[in-house]
Order: C-alpha cells, then sequence, then structure tokens
C-alpha cells in the first residue's frame, strides 16, 4: 500500500477493532436478552484479564536472565505500593542499572 | 448539544491524564518493534485499548499467526463484555448512533468516570459521556503519535531496557486486579501453566493455555454467595 501501511497489518488492525468493539457491545447486547449472567459465567469472564495478563510476564520472569528477574520482583514490590507509572519508571531505572551499572 | 454539558464531560475526563504516558508508551513500543507510524496510529484510533494494543505488539514480534493475534485482543478486551452490561440501565435514552458511539467509546476509565458521575449528579447524558470520551480519545490518540515519532528514533531497545517495560507493564495491570475474588489462584495457575506450556507447546501457545487454565480454575471453584464488591470495578488508567 505504501511505507506507512502493510495491507497485512492494516486488516490485522482492522479485525482487532471489530473483535474489540463486539466486546464493548457484546455484554449490552447479552444482558438485554439473558437479564441476568450465570454465577460461574460472570466469574470466568470476571478471571479473564488476570489470567491472560499473567501469560505475559511469568514466563519472562521464570525464563529471563538476573537483570530480568530481579526487575521483574522489584516491580512486584513497587507495584503493591505505588501507581502502575511510578513502578514502570522505577523498573526501566532498575534494568538500565543493572545492565549499564552491574552488567548484567 | 449543550456545550456546558460536553464541556462538564471534558472536566470529567481531566483525571485520565494521569494515564497520558501509556499512550507514549504504546507509541515508542510499536514502532521499536517494528510497527510503522500510520500503523500505530490506526490502531489507536481503530482498537482504543491500550493493554490489548501492547498484546498485539508483542504478538505481531513472534511471528504468530493472524488469528491468534485476532483472538488474544479479543481475550484482553473480554473485561469489556461486563462493563457494557453494566452500562445498559444508562443507555436506554440514547439514540441508536448514540448508543453505537457510545460503546466504541467505552474504555477502563471512561467506564470508571462515568459511574463517577453518575454516583455524584444522579445523571449521565450522552452530551457529557462525549465530553469525558473525546477527551480521553483525543489524548490517547495524539500520545500515541507523539510516543510513535519519537520511537522510530530509538536504536537499541535492550540497551534502554524497552523489552522488560512490557512484562512489567503487564504485571502491573495484574497487580491492579489484586482485590478480585480467587485472585491468587487464577494468577498463580495462569503463571505455572503458561510458564511450562512455553516450555513444552511453545510461543504463541501459552499465552491461550495459560489463560485458559485460569479461567478454568476461576469457573470451577466454588461459587460464592455474596456478590463479589470488586468484581465489575475498573481501575482508574487505560488498560
Amino acid at each position: 500500500m505504501s511505507d506507512q501501511f502493510h495491507l497485512d497489518m492494516v486488516l490485522l488492525i482492522l479485525a482487532s477493532a471489530i473483535v474489540t468493539y463486539l466486546t464493548r457491545i457484546g455484554g449490552y447486547v447479552l444482558i438485554t436478552r439473558l437479564k441476568t449472567m450465570p454465577p460461574r459465567l460472570e466469574a470466568a469472564l470476571n478471571a479473564v484479564p488476570a489470567a491472560v495478563l499473567t501469560t505475559l510476564w511469568a514466563p519472562a520472569f521464570v525464563y529471563g536472565g538476573y537483570d530480568v528477574k530481579i526487575t521483574i520482583a522489584a516491580a512486584l514490590v513497587i507495584g503493591l505500593r505505588y501507581s502502575q507509572i511510578v513502578t514502570i519508571v522505577a523498573a526501566l531505572a532498575i534494568i538500565l542499572l543493572l545492565r549499564h551499572g552491574f552488567g548484567l | 448539544m449543550n456545550s456546558r454539558e460536553f464541556l462538564l464531560g471534558v472536566r470529567g475526563g481531566l483525571p485520565v491524564l494521569a494515564s497520558a504516558p501509556f499512550g507514549l508508551l504504546f507509541g515508542a513500543l510499536a514502532t521499536a518493534n517494528g510497527v510503522t507510524f500510520g500503523e500505530a496510529s490506526l490502531m489507536s484510533a481503530t482498537i482504543y485499548a491500550g493493554a490489548s494494543q501492547i498484546v498485539g505488539i508483542e504478538l505481531f514480534g513472534q511471528h504468530v499467526p493472524a488469528w491468534l493475534v485476532v483472538l488474544s485482543v479479543f481475550a484482553v478486551n473480554f473485561r469489556h463484555i461486563l462493563y457494557s452490561a453494566a452500562l445498559a440501565p444508562f443507555v436506554r435514552e440514547f439514540g441508536v448512533l448514540q448508543r453505537a458511539l457510545t460503546f466504541f467509546l467505552l474504555t477502563d476509565p471512561q467506564f470508571a468516570e462515568s459511574l463517577r458521575h453518575y454516583e455524584k449528579t444522579k445523571s449521565l447524558t450522552f452530551t457529557w459521556y462525549l465530553g469525558c470520551g473525546t477527551l480521553i480519545y483525543g489524548q490517547w490518540l495524539i500520545m500515541t503519535m507523539v510516543g510513535a515519532y519519537f520511537g522510530q528514533l530509538i536504536g537499541d531497545p535492550h540497551a534502554l531496557g524497552l523489552d522488560v517495560l512490557l512484562p512489567v507493564y503487564f504485571l502491573g495491570l495484574v497487580i491492579g486486579f489484586r482485590k478480585r475474588s480467587r485472585f491468587l489462584p487464577i494468577v498463580g495457575t495462569s503463571a505455572i501453566a503458561s510458564t511450562l506450556a512455553l516450555k513444552l507447546v511453545g510461543s504463541p501457545w501459552h499465552v491461550s493455555i495459560g489463560a485458559i487454565a485460569g479461567v478454568a480454575v476461576a469457573a470451577l471453584l466454588p461459587v460464592r454467595t455474596t456478590p463479589d464488591q470488586n468484581g465489575a470495578q475498573p481501575k482508574a488508567v487505560v488498560e
């Protein structure tokens, strides 16, 4: 298409946009038909974000080098007390220190 | 359209500006992972769901089949189903097109600020919602563009520590869900299942396998008799 837009990528983005919109309108469509949500379905839906997002950091922690392990562990401690932005900035500082200061 | 109500909505969205760095982060990560400036902007303009967009660029880099990328985006955004169900009583008076736009703009902070506004004023008009949504959407798109522009100038992501930002970002999101019921069994199961699956089955299947294991645990554990107060409450950041 051009330097900026590759056809396969644009199609992938638009497909992602469509499924995202379906999640945003889906609960409304469901609730106006179902009236109530089965408790187990609600428990499963509630678990989705934590379950999906955990798969995106846990293997990185287990298989990463010591620089990555230390940074993620520190981020967990910091994240329990401070906002996400503070956590990210602190993690960035820690990884830079470990890599450039300690040569990990 | 009542312009005062619209501006009140814009003002209602102001706390969300605290999450503006996520737009920058997304834009920078996108271009650092080989996504172009135009594509990154298109993602923010049409998908408009930060965490799933970052999952998307993470998976593009691993040469994952397209359907699995779309499925992963869907999985990360699945929580919106709860918000949209919760919003049903508020949109009764809205027209069909207004409803369609309302749900397009339904992000975590939009949901949080809208409900907070309703608690305070006992009303939630489409105009207010649109004002709030315009601010959140606008900052997300502009911050993406700024981040993507500067991301193109980044040389070595490893030397700058950018590779560790994604896991830390996702860990931070997970921490934000810690008050939900069954949090530890779900996260523990997903962590173990995805780590084993990465070794035994390989990437990107560990994402789906770990996620399904965690969700299954949540569905199979005994149902609580008291409703979960924190269940559908979103965090006040763009995810």
